[in-house]
């Protein structure tokens, strides 16, 4: 068998064949380089990738041979070699001489193994490119040097630098069908590297090619003396392989499978995703419940035997000293440094879907090993590729960028995409078709979860109620119009604020006048305006107030919100119940004349629901007990439950 | 750092696991050649110390190389694990083979439409494989998690976008997913590894006498007397081995002395032609990998 490289001695052969004369698959090469090649339709990339592998001597004679009969037989180039055809497998893209869909290319040079994405440039395939993209340390973007820079270059620069790939090369192509022009290639450099600047990418590199010809591909060409850079194929031997900053951070690990062969043994087995895990090393549990889980690392146990320590990027198999309920999805991370968690977040997000989509509607969300419900607030603004700019939106459709609110059924622990892909990247699913149509990067948590480090006040709750003498709460009457909740609240406040405690009545028609003006009486509004109340509650309960908030408020969901934003133990809900007759009976605002008359649409007990509390702190039944009665209830209740 | 072929195998190992939490019914499909040695031995390292929880697959055409089927037999017993052995029963009653019927029906009929039966009657809803990217341009653009219709059709054009390592495997009853660990390991790699792990691998890759025809400038093995010689054909005792391994009517064999792992890997880093030169079946039609795969075939 013949071992010496293939003499591509073709009858079509351009430009000078490759001079760096080194079998590219020699040695061991130890770094591994991702990149993404991207360009617009026409622009060359597949002819660049198919003229790399080509110059750097990594095709089979045979797939050579298949090369120069498929460009005689469905070439672009006249019969002569088509070096696209070696990228472009699929039927339809050779017939329509386009690239549908990303392919992976590999080769190798001494030092480096390269994986190539060799993304479309066709706009409706964007999604390729963000998927090339996302696994990408370094772009080449190509730019046809007669068209100069199109509005896809800006789109493909855009996503990769949201995409988190620092180091881009601009391949200026086609320079041979301008004269081989320095004034046409320096232009285009300049105006990239403005472009570049705008979007935060440092590191651009822009280098004169014409792929066809091999022209500063892998060696530098005799056409541009005034070049004196590095070819495309230097470039990529030089970037720096980013393992870095994941490689010194504090220690990730992400649980993809339960370990059980055994009672006696209980594994976790997952991918170490940033810094370095070593036995005896303090691991906390993520997202872990109300108190902090943490535990030891007491074996890393792999088929080759146990390690001491494994880096970042292996896969591996944990045990803790502890018995834990420790499920997939869940991340063990340096007990010091424990990233944050949370279920509320501002994202930018790629819409890859073919509907747009929906602010609201129920999706599903893969983030880390967890597959979690998913809504989206309508979008903050949408990019506009051409400009950059931003742009109002309602929807995103297909193909489009936005930033926009995202909340997650579960909390879970996360960082900011720029500080880890792995941690800060989710996909987005149909729930019906289980397509993926949308990818999205977490910027930051709205709000964090209860059980991860807040910041630590000096004068706390605690000191708060000792100087009070008496622990905060919130009294949460609610009933139905009428029913006498507001004079009941104001019954207890006197007694409480006679008794020298710290006490303070939130009012619904009081706060919709000042904190909640801007909102009305829809749906989503009564939610909204619901919240916020519950929010001030809560701060008034750190304050050390005794918060009496008195609201129709008639569905649980709502009053669930509001027990779940203060500590177990500080929420006291008030059912004051009185039948619908006997509240209409008293109609002391006439509301319910109004109702009836048809004049207020969606009255709580005309038109609309009321859902009674299932288990009230206490229920006060006020066709038997009288408002003073009833305020003394609420007060030994208080009492009982240790807030006075 | 860890090296190139520690990143691949933990990159490797990520997938296994991935898929495993994300299916009910998933199955390796082991076609006993150096790819499938080196995805079950990944297998059994992301899962260890458990075994790795799925069955094998093998789906036979009773044309494979004899020793490949004592090799299979023999690693299931070694690794204690459940073979599931799928002919399919159409083919064995008509007697499909590549001489009357042509190598593309023979390959649809026993290949693909046998493995679709395997898939249905166990009702898997995942299967790895061991293909890689660099084998095939088709190949090249097909995701790490490829989703298959409950008709086992790939569509190439609409393709669920592969992010990051999010990888999405869910399904439809009916629906399947085909999972490939090696998508982006090469040929030189996977010999690379072979020899690191010392993982065993059939004889008919290493370089030793053996009879062979000459067919259509292919080197095709006598394996058994079920091969028809033409007049005046006969066999002659050549010194090759094999770089891929199917059906052994269609597997060309190259001229090599490559007998130790460090030989062929020698070989292979000079190589010039690429391993599917030897298979006769990819070359039966201009883009015949895509259509295979899009009618159901691995």
């Amino acid at each position: 068998m013949p071992r010496t490289p293939a003499q591509h001695g073709t009858p079509a052969q351009h430009g000078t064949p490759a001079q760096h004369g080194t079998p590219a698959q020699h040695g061991t090469p130890a770094e591994l380089l991702r990149f993404i090649t991207c360009g617009s339709v026409d622009d060359g990339k597949s002819t660049l990738i198919g003229r790399l592998l080509h110059d750097s001597r990594l095709l089979y004679a045979d797939q050579l041979d298949a090369l120069v009969a498929d460009s005689k037989r469905v070439g672009g180039r006249g019969g002569e070699l088509d070096y696209a055809l070696l990228v472009d497998g699929l039927a339809a893209e050779r017939e329509q001489g386009i690239t549908i869909d990303v392919a992976y290319r590999f080769f190798a040079t001494e030092r480096r193994r390269f994986i190539v994405a060799d993304t479309p440039g066709h706009e409706q395939y964007t999604r390729n490119m963000v998927t090339g993209a996302s696994t990408a340390q370094a772009a080449v973007i190509l730019v046809d040097a007669t068209q100069g820079l199109l509005t896809q270059t800006r789109r493909h620069l855009h996503l990769v630098s949201m995409l988190g790939v620092r180091h881009v090369l601009l391949a200026v192509n086609k320079l041979d069908l301008v004269g081989y022009s320095r004034e046409v290639f320096e232009a285009l450099a300049d105006e990239f590297a403005g472009l570049a600047k705008e979007l935060t990418i440092d590191d651009v590199t822009a280098v004169p090619v014409a792929a066809v010809h091999g022209v500063n591909l892998v060696a530098r060409s005799a056409h541009t003396p005034w070049y004196t850079g590095p070819t495309v194929l230097d470039w990529l031997g030089a970037v720096p392989v980013d393992d870095d900053a994941a490689a010194t951070g504090p220690a990730r690990f992400l649980v993809q499978w339960v370990n059980r062969p055994s009672a006696e043994f209980r594994g976790y087995s997952g991918r170490v995703l940033a810094g370095v895990l070593r036995t005896g090393d303090r691991v906390r549990v993520l997202p872990g419940a109300a108190e902090a889980i943490e535990s030891t690392v007491r074996r890393i146990v792999t088929m080759d035997g146990d390690l001491a320590e494994a880096e970042v990027g292996r896969s591996v198999t944990v045990l803790l000293a502890d018995e834990l309920d420790v499920s997939r999805g869940d991340v063990l991370a340096a007990a010091e440094a424990p990233p944050d968690v949370a279920d509320a977040f501002q994202a930018r997000l790629v819409w890859l879907g073919a509907d747009e989509l929906l602010p609201g509607r129920r999706y599903l969300a893969k983030i880390g090993a967890r597959t979690v419900g998913f809504t989206c607030d309508q979008p903050k603004y949408r990019v506009e590729v051409d400009s950059l700019r931003r742009a109002p939106a309602k929807v995103l459709r297909g193909n489009e960028i936005g930033v926009a609110n995202v909340h997650l059924d579960v909390a879970v622990p996360y960082e900011p995409y720029r500080t880890s892909r792995d941690l800060g990247s989710f996909i987005v699913l149909d729930r019906l078709t289980n397509a993926t149509v949308g990818a999205g990067m977490i910027d930051f948590a709205l709000r964090r979860s209860a059980n991860v480090r807040w910041q630590q006040l000096t004068v706390g709750k605690p000191a708060r109620a000792a100087l009070n003498g008496h622990r905060p709460c919130v009294v949460w009457f609610t009933g139905l119009s009428g029913a006498g909740k507001s004079t009941v609240a104001d019954l207890v406040e006197k007694a409480l604020h006679a008794a020298g405690r710290r006490t303070f009545i939130l009012d619904g028609d009081n706060v919709r006048h000042g904190l909640n003006k801007d909102l009305g009486f829809t749906d989503a509004d009564r939610v909204e305006n619901i919240r916020r109340i519950a929010e001030v509650a809560s701060l008034m309960v750190q304050a050390g107030l005794i918060v009496l908030v008195s609201f129709i408020s008639p569905f649980r969901a709502e009053r669930e919100l509001a027990r779940n934003l203060v500590e177990p133990g500080e929420f006291c809900e008030v059912f004051v119940d009185t039948p619908l007759a006997v509240a209409e009976g008293r109609d002391p605002k006439g509301l319910y004349a109004k109702a009836r008359r048809g004049e207020l649409a969606n009255f709580t007990g005309i038109d609309s629901p009321y859902e009674p509390p299932e288990q009230p702190e206490i229920r006060l039944d006020t066709t038997t007990l009288s408002p003073v009665d009833a305020a003394s209830a609420v007060v030994e209740r208080l009492a009982e439950m240790g807030i006075i | 750092m860890l090296s190139d072929l520690d990143r691949l195998e933990a990159d490797s190992i990520d997938v296994l696991r991935e898929a495993v939490a994300e299916s009910e019914r998933p199955v390796l499909l082991y076609s006993i050649g150096k790819d499938s040695s080196v995805l079950l031995h990944l297998a059994r390292k992301a899962f260890h110390p458990s075994p790795p929880p799925f069955p094998l697959l093998h789906v036979d055409t009773t044309w494979k190389f004899r020793e490949m089927i004592t090799f299979r037999d023999e690693t299931a017993a070694r690794l204690g694990l459940r073979l599931i052995v799928h002919r399919n029963p159409e083919c064995l009653a008509l007697g499909i083979n590549p001489f009357e019927h042509g190598s593309a029906k023979h390959t649809d009929l026993w290949k693909t439409q046998g493995l679709r039966q395997a898939l249905d009657e166990h009702r898997f809803d995942l299967a790895f494989g061991g293909a890689r990217r660099d084998e095939e341009a088709s190949r090249a653009k097909e995701r790490v998690f490829s989703f298959r219709t409950a008709a086992h059709r790939w569509d190439p054009k609409n393709q669920r976008p592969e992010l990051w390592r999010l990888y999405n495997a869910r399904t439809h009853p009916g629906e399947s997913i085909r999972v490939f660990p090696l998508s982006n390991w090469t040929e030189l790699d996977v010999w690379r590894y072979i020899q690191r792990e010392r993982i065993p691998i059939v004889p008919l890759y290493f370089a030793a006498e053996r009879p062979v025809v000459h067919r259509d400038g292919a080197l095709i093995m006598v394996d058994d007397d079920r091969l028809p010689l033409a007049e005046g054909e006969r066999p002659e005792l050549c010194t090759v081995r094999f770089r891929t391994l199917g059906c052994y009517p269609l597997t060309g064999a190259v001229r090599s002395t490559a007998s130790t792992l460090a030989e062929i890997i020698e070989e292979m880093r000079g190589a010039t032609t690429s391993e599917r030169q030897g298979r006769v079946i990819d070359r039966d039609q201009t883009g015949s990998m895509e259509r295979k795969k899009q009618e159901g075939y691995f």
